[in-house]
């Protein structure tokens, strides 16, 4: 079988519409689904009729859709869209699959950076989020940063089991350090469970905004590497031979997957293994090729986290759990899965 | 074609390579030998500008730490001694990483000539009917074609090939240096192997650098270089009657 086929790289038009049409579809199932169901006809009226500056009627359900669900959604989607699409772009980088802001204590590091920002009343005049959200960015670049710098001195090779032991070790430290920093702050700091747990209770249209600026630009990088972070998956060094300014292209890519997460974790806490969880399941489907699997893994990302919140908010309704509880379940059986896989069969996984 | 100009590499107190001097012109194949730890694939890296060094190294007349990483991949190909992929690219894929020092555009998916190179380095490797495989499901000589497609899908005017000969079968080993002949047929083309066995270094080869412990013990010719005394000095045993014994129980 010869294959004559002029082959079209990178993901299809076919491929982004289906994808968002997919997700636009689940987002507006996460807004009328909750303790008080909504008709999706009347939803998408009012949604349609604020996007257009049209006045909405005053009522329980224009206060329910616009003020409380649509923007937590919307965070869901775009978190779960950039925390999916970090752990993607980190597996490939260090051809790691168990690679993810939880796993290596990014996370937990940019949760350290937003708090202490709190705690400290470190604040940006006129932009009342920036400073916790800086932070949670500088905290998440330097965690990455102490962890790859320990893991190497300890190991040339990056091995998997030195980067997850080393992450899991500075994760605990981090969260040791916040659970201080929570312990000694008063009234200033959201509860613990905010911060190791995740919540996406209560977010804003501001939210969303850094959400989706932070999506645009970080994310915007991370998808641009696509062929670079194929190089690295079949192996640093032969990215190297094909020409791949290895360098720059690791810095590029940590820089722009460090402060995602942070953004992530300012606006929602540490919502552990979404980046382990989605690009694992993904990969079953696209396979390993980053050109099909990053934009997948994108759409994918932002509907599982909108349905896991769905989840989280209406299966012990009036009880509300907490986020990252149901994604850590999911995580935790599935990072046993991977790990057991690439253990026993030593060839690596999907 | 490649100008290696008193090129040293230290690994912490330790000097790996010591002011080595090679001149490569297009149509040879150089052969380099040693016994392990002569230098051999490290001398490969600095070529490659994978590990730091000091002296000159020139490629195509100009300094190879001059080029950029894409500059240098459309000159040089590699094919490195290991191979290990963690995931499950197919065959194709990981060829067409080949074309990443001539893809254009924001994602990288600009190459016109790129399908036809990608077919005609699978058909030159064999590789044809094995495109859409798994690489996971590769045995060692299969996955060291892929890499090697690759390498020529790269279009470079030096193949640089560490332990080629490593994984494979007999059989195997015959194509693959044939091919690399082949390969080598095309004007403004030159190879550099490192190699463990003498018989292949002197059937195909038409120089040698002959290492011990980051040395030149001897450069030039194949016939020149891969002497009695030479191997001895390089070796540190008569390789020679070892060969000459191990070769009379073939004579029928």
């Amino acid at each position: 079988m010869t294959q004559k086929t002029n082959r079209r790289e990178g993901f299809p038009w076919y491929g982004w519409a289906a994808g968002s049409v997919l997700t636009l579809l689940v987002a507006l199932l996460c807004v009328c689904a909750g303790s008080v169901p909504l008709p999706m006809g009347d939803t998408l009226a009012v949604i349609g009729r604020a996007i257009r500056g049209v006045p909405v009627s005053e009522g329980l359900p224009k206060s329910i859709i616009l003020s409380i669900r649509l923007p937590r959604v919307l965070c869901a989607g775009l978190s779960g869209a950039a925390l999916a699409l970090c752990g993607a772009a980190m597996q490939g980088l260090l051809r790691n699959p168990l690679a993810d802001g939880s796993t290596l204590g990014v996370s937990s590091g940019g949760a350290l950076g937003a708090a202490l920002a709190i705690v400290l009343g470190i604040s940006i005049p006129g932009l009342p989020l920036a400073a916790s959200t800086g932070m949670a960015m500088l905290f998440a670049f330097g965690s990455l940063m102490i962890i790859l710098t320990v893991a190497y001195a300890m190991d040339h090779s990056l091995a998997t089991q030195t980067i997850i032991l080393i992450g899991v070790i500075f994760s605990m430290l981090s969260s040791a350090l916040l659970s201080l920093l929570i312990a000694f702050s008063g009234e200033k700091l959201r509860s613990i469970t905010f911060w190791t747990m995740g919540s996406l209770s209560g977010r804003s249209y501001t939210h969303v905004l850094i959400l989706l600026f932070g999506l645009l630009v970080c994310g915007g990088v991370l998808l641009s590497q696509e062929a670079e972070l194929n190089a690295f998956a079949v192996g640093e060094e032969n990215a190297r031979h094909v020409g791949v300014p290895v360098r720059r292209v690791k810095m590029r890519v940590m820089i722009a997957a460090s402060a995602l997460i942070g953004i992530c974790v300012s606006v929602g806490g540490s919502i552990g293994f979404v980046g382990l969880i989605v690009p694992h399941m993904v990969r079953l489907v696209t396979g390993p090729n980053h050109r099909k699997m990053l934009p997948t893994t994108v759409f994918s990302g932002a509907i599982f986290l909108m349905l896991t919140d769905l989840m989280a908010r209406t299966v012990l309704s009036p009880i509300e759990l907490p986020i990252g509880v149901v994604t850590s379940l999911i995580g935790a059986v599935m990072f046993v899965s991977i790990f057991y896989r690439s253990r026993k069969g030593g060839r690596g996984v999907c | 074609m490649l100008n290696v100009d008193n090129v040293s590499v230290r690994y912490g107190d330790k000097e790996v390579l010591s002011r080595l001097q090679v001149r490569v012109e297009p149509g040879q194949w150089w052969m380099i030998a040693g016994p392990n730890g002569a230098g051999k694939s490290t001398l490969i890296s600095a070529i490659s500008q994978g590990v730091p060094y000091t002296g000159k190294i020139a490629v195509l007349g100009r300094d190879a730490r001059d080029y950029n990483a894409g500059e240098l991949a459309r000159q040089v190909g590699v094919l490195s001694q290991h191979h290990a992929s963690g995931y499950a690219f197919t065959v194709r894929e990981v060829i067409a990483l080949g074309r990443y020092a001539y893809r254009t555009g924001f994602f990288k998916n600009g190459d016109a000539e790129g399908e036809e190179r990608i077919l005609e380095a699978m058909a030159a490797t064999g590789l044809t009917e094995l495109g859409e495989r798994n690489i996971l499901t590769l045995s060692g000589g299969e996955m060291q074609r892929v890499f090697l497609a690759q390498a020529l899908a790269q279009q470079p005017a030096l193949l640089m090939l560490d332990e080629p000969a490593n994984h494979l079968d007999l059989i195997y080993q015959r194509q693959l240096f044939a091919l690399i002949g082949d390969w080598l047929k095309t004007p403004g083309r030159a190879v550099i192997s490192v190699v463990h066995d003498l018989m292949l270094a002197k059937h195909y080869g038409t120089h040698a650098l002959l290492l011990r412990e980051g040395k030149t013990i001897a450069a030039g010719e194949t016939a020149a270089v891969l002497t009695r005394q030479n191997l001895f000095a390089a070796y540190g045993m008569d390789v020679f009657a070892w060969m000459q014994d191990l070769l009379s129980e073939w004579r029928e």
